[in-house]
């Protein structure tokens, strides 16, 4: 290794950065040069290639799988002899199967109403912290908020079920003053609200970060020179707080809406047999019950595909949305 | 900013205290004791079910009988629920998985992120932009859980441990953080090192690494959080009960409440502790590690993040 590092042209750092060698007129490189590039680089190629390979079996190998949608799979009969049956594994979404739009209106009620209740939350906890005059009860409070986002779902639905479940602790002391009980759990009618508050708790604290360094970049003159115009609070905070960081809200607002076939996957499932699949089912709940445990692997591949590719539209038009209103996407130009 | 202008203020004193905050105009009494409120039951509702999970842990059979299921202070606390299920059974067992799991995932995934990212932070490197358009088209599409599981079991992994490790490995976003990160050592330093004869191997261990301790312990922290509380790829892999890593145990005993198979024999002498306390125990334990490294994660996570809204 030392010997070839001494012999090649070792590639420099940033600022020096090394022109390719280049014959005057020739658009294309000399086939040797690119041999001398490999020969120098060919242990950083090698560095990078357990990463790379990880990356390309576990997101781009799987990608040829969704060949089962357009055919009857057969586990025993493997993905290549399979029959080939066109589009017909299609027809549970183009022909409104039931089951599937029950999954899909789920899907969208339950991302519409997290859109509209949860996402202000960090903003208004956001802004809540932001006044807040003493620093050390700032902080002191942004330790706990923050703590319940690295709880796993399994975590926050056991401490929801044994706080507010039917033998929880709120419905034991309601119980022991004989007043009636609150039917939270295995509640389809409850599910939504319950599903919504348990995202609020895990991650409303955390999500303040975003709006609480958006906040701190607010130049300060602005109150100043509205204060001296004579603003109160309010309308300080309505003509210069939320101007100053809306950038950041129409930003995530955007890409959440990019985001509108996804929804909490670990949270309902581990749910999803208190209250039946009529009030709980979404799309990923749809596909893995469908598929994995129903076995109709062809038509589970066929929703999750049409998924994931409306999932890519959406994302990559959130994206040029952004781009149109003048912020930075997920992605620059 | 606001800090300064704030201390300064308050040194001001009592009677010097202006009519304006950092710009703003104080808010009265009123308002202030209104905001306090808000943010003390904010803080209460993420407090309070922690203490009452604990305390029922801690909690022997009289208390929590009478209490009803759960209490939010101990009287008598004492350790026979942790005893029972560390005593060997199925939640030491699962205890064991998580932490090894954990433990290597960390590692592995860590190292072939470094690696991916190093590979890809040198200038004018051969190959760069095709690897790294590779690991940046992930960021756009999932494959989809019925293809991933096909590919899994394609692979001989079901029911392995490798399947709970390998398919969240390597991820597109960890490895554009950390590029960014390596691109701001300067090239300078490196030439230096070059000069002095150093290989790759060693510019790497010895420059590159040393310098990038922060942004790899926060990386390495996010992906042993990140494995330690997995639990669908776990639900889709193994069917194999005693490889079950804790999340699903705490699924099957404590979300789905299904009896617990205590052997009581090897606490003898002692009366069996209360279901709740067990249930509540192994909750604790699952969170024993994250409260371990949670100070950490509070004040590197956040500027992580923001590295990565900026940087991405």
């Amino acid at each position: 290794m030392a010997t070839e590092v001494e012999t090649t042209p070792a590639p420099a750092g940033r600022g020096h950065r090394p022109r390719r060698p280049r014959s005057p007129g020739a658009g294309r490189r000399p086939r040797a040069s690119r041999r001398t590039r490999f020969r120098r680089d060919r242990f950083l190629l090698l560095l990078g290639l357990p990463g790379l390979l990880v990356v390309l079996l576990f997101n781009y190998v799987p990608l040829f799988g969704n060949v089962i949608a357009f055919k009857d799979y057969q586990p025993y009969i493997g993905i290549w002899d399979s029959p080939w049956v066109g589009f017909s594994n299609f027809d549970v979404i183009f022909n409104g199967d039931p089951a599937f739009v029950n999954a899909l209106t789920n899907t969208l009620v339950i991302s519409f109403v997290q859109i509209v209740f949860v996402f202000p939350v960090p903003i208004a906890l956001a802004l809540l912290l932001n006044s807040m005059l003493s620093e050390r009860l700032k902080r002191v409070a942004q330790s706990i908020l923050y703590l319940p986002h690295f709880m796993s779902w399994v975590v926050v639905v056991a401490i929801f079920q044994h706080m507010l479940g039917n033998a929880g602790l709120l419905n034991n002391f309601l119980r022991s003053h004989d007043w009636a009980t609150l039917p939270i759990f295995g509640n389809p009618d409850m599910f939504l609200t319950l599903i919504t508050s348990q995202v609020i708790w895990k991650d409303a604290g955390w999500g303040t970060i975003i709006f609480l360094a958006a906040l701190s970049r607010v130049d300060m003159e602005l109150y100043e020179a509205s204060a001296v115009d004579g603003a109160s609070r309010m309308r300080q905070l309505w003509h210069v707080t939320l101007p100053s960081i809306r950038g950041v809200i129409v930003l995530l607002l955007i890409l959440k809406l990019g985001d509108v076939l996804t929804v909490g996957f670990e949270q309902i499932i581990l749910q999803r047999q208190q209250v039946g699949a009529d009030a709980s089912e979404v799309l990923d709940t749809y596909v893995y019950f469908n598929g994995v445990i129903g076995g109709n692997w062809g038509v589970s591949a066929a929703v999750g595909l049409i998924k994931g590719l409306v999932g890519v539209v959406l994302v990559l038009g959130a994206n040029k949305v952004a781009h149109l209103l003048g912020e930075r996407g997920v992605y620059s130009k | 900013m606001t800090d300064t202008i704030i201390r300064d203020d308050r040194r001001g004193g009592r009677a010097g205290r202006p009519r304006m905050v950092g710009g703003t105009p104080r808010p009265g009494l009123p308002i202030r004791g209104l905001k306090g409120i808000a943010l003390l039951i904010a803080c209460a509702l993420v407090i309070l079910p922690f203490l009452a999970v604990v305390s029922t842990s801690l909690a022997d059979q009289q208390q929590v009988t009478e209490a009803g299921g759960y209490v939010l202070w101990p009287d008598r606390p004492n350790l026979d629920a942790y005893r029972a299920i560390l005593s060997g059974g199925v939640v030491t067992r699962a205890l064991l998985v998580s932490v090894g799991i954990t433990l290597a995932g960390t590692a592995l995934s860590l190292t072939c992120v470094t690696l991916l990212a190093y590979s890809l932070s040198r200038p004018g490197s051969y190959l760069q932009k095709p690897v790294l358009l590779t690991v940046l088209f992930t960021l756009f599409f999932t494959p989809g859980m019925i293809p991933m599981y096909l590919t899994v079991r394609q692979l001989g992994l079901i029911d392995s441990y490798w399947a709970l490790i390998l398919p969240t490995m390597v991820g597109a976003f960890q490895v554009i953080i950390m590029r960014a990160f390596f691109q701001e050592i300067p090239g300078e330093l490196i030439d230096a090192a070059r000069i002095d004869g150093a290989n790759e191997l060693q510019i790497l261990t010895r420059i590159v690494l040393p310098l990038s301790k922060a942004v790899m312990a926060v990386i390495g922290l996010f992906n042993a959080v990140a494995y330690w509380n997995a639990f669908f790829n776990a639900v889709l892999y193994i069917n194999d009960t005693e490889k079950w890593p804790l999340q699903l145990v705490l699924r099957t005993y404590v979300v789905d409440n299904a009896a617990l198979g205590v052997d009581t024999a090897d606490i003898a002498g002692t009366v069996m502790p209360p279901s709740q306390s067990l249930q509540m125990a192994i909750l604790v334990i699952s969170l024993v590690p994250i409260a371990l490294v949670y100070p950490f994660l509070q004040r590197h996570f956040a500027k992580g993040m923001l590295i990565g809204a900026v940087k991405g």
